[in-house]
């Protein structure tokens, strides 16, 4: 009984990193779709310490991890927490991520969730102790010493009086056959050796020199080549395929089709890519699209589930009292993950096993989605992954590995399918479009008495998870479901506060019932959330609608700070009750040397160049880190160009384990965002998406003027270890905002913000202060 | 269409039988099991598969295998060993210039080529030789870093 109980809280940790990175109104559904998660345990018993471990008789330690790397430093830091917990240099440790043949099922890595599902006391990092306080023990009969006596240097166990055992005498290959201890010691911050020091990445070498296996790369005895046939516009089905159109092209060794998938087979890659552009494939329309112009009205009016996050049953009335009431509604369009290298996957499906080389977040969903698509058991089905170019969330990894085994299974051979730029800017998961609908009241001292906050987001599939193949292209295609909206009225709402996606502003209370979770002081609040159905498939990108939100809110508390006429950092302190929150906010504008004074500069020039500072911050989904950040930019009022020229970060994570990693993924995090703010837009016309590759779709290419990036990293060694990837990128649409109208007076409601959307904003303001 | 093609790849000499038409790049990889140049776009428009030809850096994606004839390409691996890595390669180990690594023939090679034919290059120079050039991890700070490490040391 205890087992059950504990294997559920093991799945449960993994598990809620499914609900943390998808969006607020994907919390239900995705409880019900993954249903109860004991149910999809896998024959890897994460209860058992050899699940994580093993120590060869030459000290090697091998270490196994359901949390993989995509370029954010998962390999090397997850290293050296093995290293650090066991005593060894790291270079004894050999990292084991993500087969579904050999590693725990930690669901998806993602939301953030790696560092704090497998850094705080369970998972691997409990694995770890469980094994060196195991190894310390067993060193203590063997030398007959207490185990208090011993000391570990890099793998031996030695006595006072210099008597030592190594590692691989004490256990070399042989099981541990024990339990993670729940109350195995962690080693503390203090005690670090390993961790806590920054590592530079270890794949960097194999990387720079060309050597580093991708996805992309892998070859199997046998191999050809798969290319896919996509609709040209969602919702379009198949209606004749002409396999005579393609017999010419050499090579070929299939026209596949199932339901609406269709995909070709060749010898070669060039062969297989010539099959998909000639193959003549009748279509039939899918439903019209909206009209992209009036798209945030269309979405304001569509059926919605709604969720009430919180909700004082006051606003009304307080906003009726309050000496000011403003109002603002922020827009934010559908962004693609857009990945550097177009997505790839390997799959040999025979007939009675399938073995997958994916570079999906999610190894174990997708073993369970290559089941369902190839009627086998998903015993028979091995994932296996393999990296592939960073994805920032849902790109096309899933429904690549999707494509590959419904090829490989038509032609019982192992089959690599490349999808080209254009198949994934068409088809992919997009971050949502969001409109979000400010108010707020304030009274006559200027301190924000009431904030209502109402929000719309669009979703349509997502991730697959364990039962639902139907919720990326391929498998919709191949004639699964796709998740889609169910409308439902919002209900008060009980229990803990939820976040919601940061939907919840930080500056809020956040009281349910009396217990306030939020991190703000504003006790009347209303925060409702719409889902509404997306005509795109819709999936995770990076700080999902967390980015969104944050956004809204921070730009909104600019606009309000500038009403009454207080600095934008003196007044989010005032509002704010959470002290990492506030030690971040200190720390950067301290770090910024920020101007203190109200926003907008009240002497900028109306032509030329000028220049102004913005500030952001947020509490990534409420407690899982902490960052604030402020922007300089330069903006051109004659050509309305918008240049950062400065950055500056402040970010808590909890224990810092790795400073360099850290900095990278804030670095690349911000300038992201800058990309993301300042270009990114997905496009369509009437029936189909238009932003198809990199002239349609913007952005920031590596030839920019990089602004300067200034990091203030806060350590705690004593907090929760939070996760760090995705908390900075959160901020830069609303700095970059906020910093534009300080410098100009315009406020710009609508990402990205392109020359035209500024030169809009600043005819406006122009023709309001005079 | 197939016939018997040769073409000099890192200091070596290979026959592959493929079409002529074939991209380049295809042949790198799946003919000679090539890492280093990578498909990305297969437009000419992110970088992922450069190769060096004839000192220029060269979309692969684009070019037909014919087209190269006797001119020799260079990859990021032709460049240099984990072992023994180029200066601009050991540039970008000790920066750490990277995230996913993905895009990394096409910022390594193009800056290489660049300051092996100006090796003065100015910062506008280098920016502009790296506006074709994407890195969608957006590691730029350390890429720029990387790119002026090794122009200082090649001075």
């Amino acid at each position: 009984m205890k087992k059950e109980i504990s294997r559920r809280e093991f799945v449960k940790t993994s598990g809620a990193l499914v609900v943390c990175f998808s969006t607020a109104s994907f919390i239900d559904p995705f409880a019900i779709a993954q249903g109860p998660f004991d149910t999809h345990m896998s024959h890897v018993d994460p209860e058992k310490l050899d699940s994580w471990l093993a120590v060869a008789s030459d000290g090697t330690v091998t270490a196994y991890t359901g949390k993989c790397d995509f370029g954010q430093g998962m390999f090397t830091v997850q290293t050296q927490l093995v290293a650090e917990e066991l005593c060894v240099s790291i270079n004894k440790v050999k990292l084991i991520q993500c087969d579904t043949s050999v590693t725990p099922d930690q669901g998806t890595t993602s939301g953030s969730q790696s560092t704090p599902t497998n850094f705080n006391a369970r998972n691997l990092a409990q694995a770890a102790a469980t094994a060196r306080e195991a190894l310390v023990g067993m060193a203590a009969q063997k030398l007959g010493v207490p185990a208090d006596q011993l000391t570990i240097e890099n793998g031996v166990v030695s006595a006072k009086s210099g008597r030592h055992v190594r590692y691989g005498e004490l256990i070399g290959d042989k099981h541990f056959d024990i339990t993670v201890s729940p109350s195995a010691k962690r080693r503390s911050p203090s005690e670090w050796k390993v961790l806590g020091k920054p590592v530079p990445s270890m794949d960097r070498v194999a990387l720079m020199t060309g050597t580093f296996e991708f996805v992309h790369n892998v070859q199997v005895p046998g191999m050809v080549h798969g290319r896919v046939v996509r609709p040209p516009e969602i919702g379009a089905t198949v209606a004749n395929v002409d396999e005579k159109s393609v017999q010419h092209v050499p090579g070929l060794i299939k026209v596949v089709v199932r339901n609406n998938f269709v995909g070709v087979v060749a010898e070669k890659q060039w062969q297989a890519a010539q099959a998909a552009k000639v193959l003549k494939v009748t279509w039939k329309p899918g439903p019209a699209l909206p009209a992209q112009k009036d798209f945030y009205d269309y979405m304001r009016k569509l059926p919605s589930r709604e969720v009430m996050l919180v909700n004082s049953n006051d606003v009304e009335s307080r906003l009726k009292s309050a000496s000011r009431v403003l109002k603002a509604t922020y827009v934010h369009p559908y962004q693609a993950h857009g990945s550097m290298g177009s997505s790839c996957a390997v799959a040999d499906v025979q007939e009675h096993y399938a073995t997958v080389w994916s570079a999906t977040q999610s190894v174990y969903p997708t073993q369970h989605g290559v089941s369902a698509l190839t009627g086998l058991p998903p015993d028979s089905v091995r994932v296996i992954f393999v990296r592939g170019s960073g994805c920032y969330g849902l790109n096309a990894a899933d429904t690549v590995s999707y494509d590959a085994a419904l090829l490989s299974q038509a032609v019982h051979r192992p089959v690599r399918v490349q999808l080209t730029r254009q198949d994934e800017f068409i088809s992919e998961n997009y971050g949502s479009a969001c409109v979000i609908a400010q108010q707020a009241g304030v009274d006559a001292s200027g301190t924000i008495d009431v904030w209502d906050c109402e929000t719309w987001s669009v979703s349509f599939g997502g991730r697959p998870g364990y039962e639902r193949p139907g919720n990326v292209i391929a498998g919709m295609l191949a004639g699964f479901d796709p998740e889609t909206i169910t409308p439902r009225t919002a209900v008060e709402p009980t229990g803990e506060l939820r976040n919601g996606s940061n939907a919840v502003p930080s500056y809020v209370a956040g009281c349910i019932t009396g217990k306030c979770g939020g991190t703000g002081s504003i006790r009347s609040e209303r925060v409702l959330t719409h889902a509404v159905k997306s005509p795109f498939f819709t999936g995770p990108l990076r700080s999902p609608l967390r980015l969104q939100n944050t956004f809204a809110h921070e730009c909104f508390m600019d606009e309000i700070s500038a009403y009454v006429k207080a600095d934008p950092v003196a007044y989010r302190l005032q509002h704010l009750r959470e002290t990492r929150m506030i030690d971040v906010v200190k720390a950067v504008a301290k770090a910024a040397n920020w101007d203190d004074r109200p926003s907008p500069k009240h002497d900028h020039a109306r032509t030329g160049t000028v220049t102004g500072r913005g500030i952001a911050c947020v509490a990534y989904e409420g407690d899982n880190g902490y960052a604030a950040l402020v922007a300089e930019v330069e903006v051109d009022q004659a050509s309305a160009r918008v240049q950062p020229r400065r950055f500056v970060v402040a970010q808590d994570c909890g224990p810092i384990s790795n400073p360099d990693g850290l900095r990278n993924q804030i670095e690349g995090g911000v300038l992201q965002g800058t990309s993301r703010a300042l270009g990114e837009e997905i496009t369509w016309d009437d029936r189909k998406v238009t932003s198809t590759d990199w002239q349609s779709y913007n952005t920031l290419p590596l030839g920019i003027e990089v602004p300067v990036l200034e990091i203030v990293l806060i350590d705690r060694p004593a907090a929760r270890a939070n996760g760090a990837g995705e908390t900075a990128i959160t901020l830069a649409a609303a700095a970059i905002g906020n910093a534009i109208f300080d410098a100009t007076g315009a406020r710009i409601r609508e990402v990205p913000f392109t020359s035209g959307r500024v030169k809009a904003a600043l005819s406006l303001c122009t023709g309001m202060s005079k | 269409m197939m016939g018997a093609i040769s073409l000099k790849v890192n200091g070596h000499v290979h026959t592959v039988d493929v079409d002529p038409e074939t991209p380049l790049l295809y042949v790198l990889n799946d003919e000679l099991h090539m890492r280093g140049p990578k498909f990305g776009c297969g437009l000419a428009q992110c970088g992922a598969c450069a190769v060096i030809i004839r000192g220029q850096t060269v979309r692969s994606c684009v070019v037909p295998v014919g087209a190269v004839k006797q001119q020799e390409v260079t990859t990021l691996e032709g460049l240099g060993t984990p072992e023994k890595p180029h200066a601009i390669q050991q540039a970008f180990i000790d920066e750490g210039a990277t995230q996913c690594g993905f895009c990394l023939s096409g910022v390594i090679l193009t800056a290489k080529a660049l300051l092996d034919e100006n090796p003065k290059a100015s910062d506008d120079q280098i920016r502009d030789a790296m506006s074709s050039v994407l890195c969608r991890c957006f590691a730029h700070v350390r890429i720029m870093r990387a790119i002026k490490r090794y122009q200082r040391g090649r001075a």
